[in-house]
């Protein structure tokens, strides 16, 4: 297959009435506006409020910055953190999964019960198998039957919500295979405890970024993003990419199941009940457009710590949890007001 | 929605008869058309959310007090915490269809009052289970546990426990606009013996409820106060959370809970929790359905408080502070 970025570039303009053509054909043009030097770093504005965050803990918290609690800070955040990976690829194709958090509980519930008396390794393939198959049907029917994500989605959090309480007849099952809770163990260094957990949401997170960013596959995920009209005219098959987008998801949904049970070794149909919400919370925050096209797992990483960061610190400090729930969402707003504003820049 | 138990098809043909034979003799005559049919008297159970196994096992309680009897049931419960719009149709669908007694659950004290109200205008008797209405006399009477005695318990046996021990306290508590977090952790503080805002109190944390969001609201509380050795917390998925954060600290901290749950007396007889407090969902059950059941048939109507039971369940007794231990704990346990 040809590189598809060198055909969006030096592709005809089919039609001249199809402005988003032109749009994506000349990304470069506007970039050269000077109000949007911000943009060509999309990673700027989160760091930068993490950086104000844990600077403001710091002076306000004496027990904020030492390294036990930033090594407590990586292992709050790996459940989320891995769950909002898959996040990012679907917004990146304009998409969004409400069921993420609903599949990776269903994910816990079907390993942790297997586990409990059966196989450890079956437990777990049977639950990575669980994970992707769900997701990849979120993927078939947004991508060959175009049905509205947000719909969709919906629709299949309340089925897997529904269906992981039915399996486990709302029981929880502790965890005490090894296999299984491996991700919440790791070297420690006196307070500091680096989980396997910790080192795999890294791992995870250098692996979508290399795949979004030098392959021709990361590259056709952004061109749909901008516009799937332009990336289906010069040749990107949209619906095999959307679709890869959702089923790749699914695996890090897989992997957040492990994740979950590596932290909290119990697998709990209750659990996690706001984690799709907390998902895309962390990708938007970390300067992902939800228009898809722009952003990535490096403003995912940044933004999942920027939530787990305000909760832990503001709970240190003593603040009342609803307080932590208002500065999150109005960091939701700001990246949103932000990503209206330079979006609407970049495509006028 | 509503589910109708067994009953679903032959009322709707006992409907249809009705309607027809109204078309001929007059609309006056259908309400008692309708008694007339009725063999079985049909009584409404309205619950909370079941995922929840606590109120799984209520419902079982009322619904199977309810068949042995010799009643019909209609259920409907709430979708999820706080979801009184769900219940408020359920109401409206069984003044509808004609029930003589509603046990209910209510999501919200407040918002189930003019509903309520409703039913007991058409002469419906109405008790409250688990939970009660503001004020309490909007229904006819109230079976639940006492939850603020219940707090009191482990306040106290915490505080025999600590004895002469400088305590920093940590309260796991759930949303506090939520009437029974809010009387278990006024009762926790109340048998411990200090005041809200006391500089014993090392810290709080809301949680959800469950074990998740239990072991992060204690990571969280540990890595400010790692002083602190006694915890409250508002139920035993949340105690068992905050033991990971325990462990993982390598602390000797008394863990308190209130529930009884098989889960919970477990991990009261492995030690993971000092004590925690058994709720008697079966007993709530039957007692809310039997007083219904009194009304209707006796014309005795309920009323005023009952609470249907408090046990503190712990394998290190203190003195002045009557318990169980986990062997009868998990003998009379509910849930999983």
């Amino acid at each position: 297959m040809q590189d598809p970025e060198l055909t969006v570039a030096t592709a005809p303009q089919p039609d001249p009435n199809e402005s988003a053509v032109a749009a994506a054909a000349a990304p470069l043009a506007s970039l050269q506006r000077p109000t949007l030097s911000l943009f060509a770093y999309p990673i700027t504005g989160p760091l930068f409020a993490l950086i104000v965050i844990f600077v403001v803990f710091s002076l306000t918290t004496s027990t904020f910055m030492n390294a036990g609690n930033m090594s407590l800070i990586a292992r709050q955040s790996v459940v989320i953190g891995t769950l909002a990976l898959g996040q990012t690829l679907i917004i990146l194709v304009s998409g969004i999964d409400l069921a993420s958090g609903a599949i990776m509980v269903l994910g816990t519930v079907v390993a942790g019960s297997i586990a409990s008396h059966g196989d450890a390794v079956l437990a777990m393939a049977l639950g990575f198998v669980v994970c992707v198959v769900a997701a990849s049907i979120n993927g078939l029917v947004i991508a060959r039957f175009r049905l509205p994500p947000f719909i969709a989605t919906l629709g299949m959090f309340t089925i897997i919500a529904a269906a992981a309480r039915l399996y486990s007849q709302s029981r929880s099952f502790p965890v005490t295979s090894d296999l299984l809770a491996v991700l919440g163990s790791g070297p420690e260094f006196g307070t500091v405890a680096v989980t396997y957990g910790t080192m795999l949401w890294v791992a995870l997170t250098l692996a979508l970024g290399y795949a979004l960013n030098e392959t021709p596959w990361g590259v056709r995920v952004y061109a749909i993003g901008n516009s799937p009209i332009a990336a289906r005219l010069n040749g990107v098959n949209v619906t095999r990419v959307v679709f890869s987008a959702y089923a790749l998801a699914g695996v890090f949904y897989a992997f957040a199941a492990w994740q979950a049970l590596g932290r909290t070794p119990i697998a709990d149909p209750s659990g996690y009940q706001i984690a799709n919400l907390d998902s895309i919370t962390a990708v938007v925050i970390g300067g992902t457009s939800l228009f898809g096209g722009r952003g990535g797992v490096a403003g995912t990483f940044i933004g999942t710590l920027i939530v787990v960061a305000l909760k832990n610190g503001l709970t240190q400090g003593g603040i009342d949890s609803l307080y932590q729930q208002i500065a999150t969402g109005a960091l939701v707003m700001l990246a949103v007001g932000a990503d209206q504003y330079l979006g609407r820049g970049h495509r006028a | 929605m509503p589910k109708s138990e067994n009953t679903k098809s032959r009322r709707t043909a006992v409907r249809a008869g009705c309607a027809i034979a109204v078309m001929g003799v007059g609309a006056g005559l259908a309400p008692g058309a309708v008694q007339a049919e009725e063999k079985k008297l049909l009584i409404g159970i309205v619950e909370l959310q079941l995922a929840n196994p606590f109120f799984g096992r209520l419902k079982k309680s009322a619904v199977d007090t309810a068949k042995k009897n010799g009643l019909d049931v209609m259920t409907a419960e709430a979708n999820t915490a706080g979801d009184s719009a769900t219940q408020i149709t359920a109401i409206e669908n069984m003044i509808n269809r004609g029930v003589k007694g509603i046990t209910l659950d209510p999501a919200n004290a407040t918002a189930l009052v003019p509903i309520v109200k409703k039913a007991r205008d058409a002469g419906i008797v109405v008790v409250t289970t688990n939970t009660s209405l503001a004020p309490m006399t909007a229904a006819d009477a109230a079976y639940e546990t006492d939850n603020l005695q219940a707090g009191v318990l482990i306040g106290q046996w915490a505080k025999a426990t600590m004895g002469s021990k400088p305590a920093h306290i940590a309260m796991l508590d759930y949303d506090l606009s939520d009437k029974t977090s809010k009387a278990r952790h006024d009762g926790f503080l109340k048998g411990f013996g200090v005041a809200e805002g006391d500089p014993q109190i090392a810290g709080s944390a809301l949680n959800m409820g469950n074990a998740e969001t239990g072991q992060t609201a204690m990571e969280n509380l540990l890595s400010a106060h790692p002083d602190i050795n006694v915890i409250y917390t508002i139920n035993e998925p949340a105690a068992q959370g905050a033991f990971f954060a325990i462990r993982k600290a390598q602390r000797d901290i008394l863990v308190t809970s209130i529930d009884g749950s098989c889960s919970g007396v477990r991990s009261v007889a492995d030690g993971t929790i000092g004590a925690t407090v058994m709720q008697f969902p079966t007993r709530m059950g039957e007692m809310a359905v039997e007083a219904v059941i009194k009304a209707v048939r006796d014309g005795v109507k309920p009323s005023g408080f009952h609470n249907t039971g408090t046990v503190l369940i712990t394998d290190h007794p203190v003195a002045g502070v009557d318990s169980k231990d986990s062997k009868w704990g998990l003998e009379n346990c509910w849930g999983e």
